[in-house]
């Protein structure tokens, strides 16, 4: 009765095999590495990349160990840190402008294993080092904002469609116009609503004033949002590519947040200047009508002119620009430091694309003499960069901005404005950093709390149970490779929590052993033979395996459906850990006895460590 | 080896008013301190930063604390913690400032006190995350409840599952009693150790009523008093030496996982300690004064029973 089919031999025989394999590439480290990506949506990762790479690696004599090529960019080997530093400063050098170089750790499993799809495990920041941020994307800005561009286009059509109206004026998520007569509002409403189909317009009369309200309707407003967070999740990728950094996350939380990881950054000052700055750039006009100081004293109170809005320049006074947004950074096809041939002070040199151009021209051909204000619009504040006036028409989208501080903030604020803007504002509203030692010390602390812990399991299972407890501590074992095997083959995301979870999951799972051998120490001593009790007690262990493992089942789901984080890194090894104990506990430790026991002709006593007899 | 060989059954429940007693004692004392301390919530669920930062030599707490105080940070706690050389930093969140903000603030001005810091771990939580957080922990733990008990009502019957589910919350409430007493931080990482507890203590008490269930099919002429006895006594042994094993594990992560598992392996060894109490000597004596018994039991068995079972039944 102890004798299994010999498919199920071949099973476990099976299973096993694929853990190890799957295992093996945890065992092989890492090696200094660089990775080559291209910065530019044209260029791509090729061939013609590999070979430049290796050449210039050739030329200034660095010694590689491997070079390949796959679906990011160029990766190269190194045997020492220091080459791989040579190798960075040499690349950038020669490469810098187009593609992004990182610094990268690669794993050294041979291709044998990494062709079959055997990686290492993919460990979290907690044990590689690095930071992750939470951001939460400003959605009402981004409403506002949309808003704000409808006040612009209004005015447009009806000035083009010469239709009077009283003023323009935006009340939150909502714009009014206001008329004289309902016959104006009708025909305005008419070529509005043609034009603009996304919004829904109510009319009102309010004494003698006519009012067509504007607002954004349910469908547009997640329109909005959806295209504010994926225009945010762009431009942070822009930006972290400019950051060079190896295998980078950014990605979409619920719908108005964005997770960004970014492994093995120690600069984490830099990395949080860059992506807190939410800075984007609009171009205005600075409302002429209105630069007596009497004015500026009076809106530095708060009494700010109706259509206007007081904005300080970088020597602090006051300036009156126009609510009416020109031209906004999402406009700028590029932008790079540079200098003023005339002054020699920094600047910084602005491409439109063609729509941008085309307003552009247009504005500075009818606003010659007057001033445009560029603004630089960073979470809570707005500043003033330059204002300068228009000399002539400015054609051909190519703008220089003046009055940067230094040469570093003119290529600070090029990088913002090239790496894109954002569509709405962001905040960070979480942040964990671990240094590098701190991410290997805490490997160190879980693999030693869980390789201890195995130990002193096995010694005790081996000396209460014998040789049953032998077998249950293989079970166990194959449980630990199973799992970690699992967890490789899953590419799930190994945090501290996670390798706790592995030692509390083999903790856990000695239960079933435990269960079991009771269960045929109970059965011998009620009278039964060897052979018949192996197998009660496995089949009676079997139920009540069962439900204790469905309840911690439960809980594990629970935490991973609840958890965020590091959390959910402890559910899903939680969960894992009690699908493959179900499976080592049960299947390979009987495999184990059947094999010991269940092919001889007579089994007079069992090695269970059995003391007292019935 | 054997430890437990035990020809009589021993009459747990006989003993039922003295272990409720116990076992309400320490439940109202775990909920007094939780009224009366509170939990010492970490930054996960309350918001606000923490730090970690090392020195290769022993540090200078007054100077740190000076450094912080600096840059206008006077409500920050700064304390040793592990070795001398490793201090901890906590900072609540302000107004005037973000999170991001904040942990720049306060290297720069460690940096700028002494050069030789090393900033290992920084962990900031903003208010609107750290309430999520706490919703969602509450969320979980009424999941995972739900969930038991649902499975329990199923396949035992409903008094188990109220029994199993009483005995276990019980557990939790003294797991936070214990941290609310000791102000031990309570974040994510204990809270996934709590709810680990719950699943894996309710385990203790599947394994007992398995047995009474199966005695009641066995032992036609026992009480249900007998009957419960008799379950308890015979799944002792098991029981002790499987919490002894997983409380094996949980101690070499007490000894070697580092600050950030203590607490975990805290909260476990706690759960672990009393579940074996509770699950076996709350939850038995509630399912006997809940009316369990052979005709509710057995109704929805008798079909279930296989062959195996009768083979093996002598």
């Amino acid at each position: 009765m102890n004798r299994y089919p010999s498919w199920k031999y071949i099973l476990v025989a099976v299973v096993v095999l694929i853990g190890l394999l799957f295992t093996i590439p945890n065992f092989y480290g890492e090696s200094p590495a660089v990775q080559v990506s291209p910065a530019k949506s044209t260029l791509k990762a090729n061939q013609e990349l590999l070979s430049k790479v290796e050449n210039t690696l050739k030329l200034a004599d660095i010694k590689f160990n491997g070079i390949f090529l796959d679906a990011s960019g160029v990766k190269v080997r190194f045997e020492t840190p220091e080459e791989q530093l040579k190798a960075k400063d040499k690349l950038i050098a020669n490469l810098g402008k187009d593609y992004t170089i990182a610094l990268n750790l690669l794993s050294q499993t041979p291709n044998w294993l990494l062709n079959i799809g055997a990686k290492p495990m993919y460990l979290g920041l907690d044990l590689r080092g690095g930071v992750h941020f939470l951001l939460q994307v400003d959605m009402k800005a981004a409403l506002d904002k949309a808003a704000e561009s409808s006040v612009g286009d209004f005015r447009t059509t009806l000035r083009k469609e010469k239709i009077n109206y009283f003023g323009i004026s935006r009340d939150g998520q909502k714009v009014e116009v206001k008329f004289e007569s309902a016959e104006e509002l009708e025909k305005a409403r008419k070529i509005l609503a043609k034009d603009y189909s996304d919004l829904t317009y109510t009319s009102t009369t309010n004494g003698k004033e006519q009012l067509l309200t504007a607002s954004i309707g349910e469908a547009s407003k997640k329109k909005i949002q959806e295209f504010a967070l994926k225009q945010n999740l762009q431009t942070l990728h822009n930006r972290i590519n400019e950051l060079g950094v190896a295998e980078p996350i950014v990605q979409q939380q619920g719908f108005d947040r964005i997770v960004v990881q970014l492994p093995g950054v120690q600069d984490t000052a830099k990395a949080k200047e860059i992506l807190g700055r939410t800075a984007t750039l609009e171009i205005r006009m600075v409302d002429e009508d209105k630069k007596d100081i009497a004015t500026l004293q009076a809106a530095e109170k708060g009494q700010v002119p109706f259509g206007d809005e007081m904005y300080k320049d970088r020597e602090g006074r006051p300036i009156l620009v126009k609510k009416n947004v020109v031209l906004t950074g999402d406009r700028i096809t590029d932008a790079g430091p540079g200098v003023n041939q005339q002054t020699g002070g920094s600047v910084v040199n602005v491409t439109l694309d063609g729509r941008g151009a085309g307003i552009f021209k247009n504005v500075t051909r009818d606003n010659v003499g007057k001033r445009m204000a560029i603004l630089l619009i960073e979470k809570n504040s707005t500043e003033v960069i330059t204002a300068p006036v228009i000399n002539e028409e400015i054609g051909g989208g190519h703008v220089q901005i003046s009055g940067m501080d230094s040469a570093q903030e003119a290529t600070d604020i090029s990088l913002l404005l090239r790496a894109g803007a954002l569509a709405a504002p962001m905040e960070i509203i979480e942040e964990r950093t671990v240094g590098p030692s701190m991410g290997a010390d805490n490997i160190k602390r879980g693999v030693h709390s869980t390789l201890w812990g195995f130990a002193a399991i096995a010694a005790m299972m081996m000396i209460y149970y014998m040789l049953f407890g032998g077998v249950s501590v293989v079970a166990l074992a194959v449980n630990l490779l199973l799992l970690v095997a699992l967890l490789s083959m899953l590419q799930a995301t190994l945090t501290l929590p996670g390798l706790a979870a592995i030692a509390l999951a083999l903790g856990m799972a000695i239960d079933a052993n435990v269960l079991i051998n009771e269960r045929i120490r109970e059965e011998l001593r009620n009278g039964n033979t060897p052979q018949a009790s192996i197998s009660a007690g496995y089949s009676r262990a079997w139920d009540t395996i069962l439900d204790s493992n469905v309840t911690t089942l439960i809980a594990g789901l629970a935490l991973f459906m609840f958890g965020t984080g590091p959390i959910k890194g402890f559910a899903v090894v939680h969960v894992l850990g009690i699908l493959t104990s179900m499976f080592s506990a049960i299947l390979v430790s009987r495999a184990i006895v059947n094999m010991i026991y269940g092919y001889r002709r007579k089994v007079a006593k069992l090695s269970i460590g059995q003391i007292y007899k019935a | 080896m054997e430890l437990f060989r035990i020809k009589k059954d021993i009459p747990f429940m006989s003993y039922g008013r003295i272990t409720t007693a116990i076992s309400l004692i320490t439940f109202v004392l775990a909920i007094f301190f939780l009224a009366t301390k509170g939990l010492n919530y970490g930054v996960d669920f309350t918001g606000g930063t923490v730090m970690e930062v090392h020195y290769p030599q022993a540090a200078n707490i007054d100077g740190i604390r000076k450094a912080v105080d600096s840059i206008n940070l006077k409500d920050a706690t700064v304390q040793n913690f592990g070795t001398s050389s490793d201090v901890l930093i906590r900072l609540p969140l302000r107004k005037d400032m973000s999170i991001a903000q904040l942990s720049e603030t306060v290297t720069k001005a460690l940096k700028a006190a002494d050069a030789s810091v090393e900033v290992r771990r920084v962990e900031s939580v903003g208010s609107q995350v750290g309430e999520e957080l706490y919703s969602n922990g509450g969320l979980a733990l009424l999941l995972v409840c739900a969930g038991i008990m649902l499975y329990l009502a199923i396949r035992f019957e409903w008094r188990f599952a109220v029994a199993a589910i009483i005995a276990n919350m019980h557990d939790v409430v003294i797991i936070l009693g214990f941290f609310a007493f000791f102000q031990w931080e309570f974040n994510l990482t204990v809270l996934a150790a709590v709810l680990a507890v719950l699943g894996y203590s309710v385990n203790e008490s599947v394994v007992v009523f398995d047995r009474v269930r199966e005695n009641f099919r066995k032992m036609r002429k026992a009480n249900v008093v007998q009957v419960i006895d008799n379950a308890i006594t015979r799944t002792m042994s098991r029981t002790v030496i499987t919490h002894a094993m997983t409380q094996t594990m949980v101690g070499s992560m007490l000894l070697f996982g580092g600050e950030v598992l203590h607490n975990f392996a805290l909260a476990l060894t706690i759960g672990i300690l009393f579940g074996i109490y509770s699950s076996v000597l709350v939850a038995c004596p509630i399912a006997m004064w809940l009316g369990v018994n052979r005709a509710n039991l057995i109704g929805d068995i008798e079909k279930k029973s296989t062959d195996a079972e009768l083979e093996a039944t002598p």
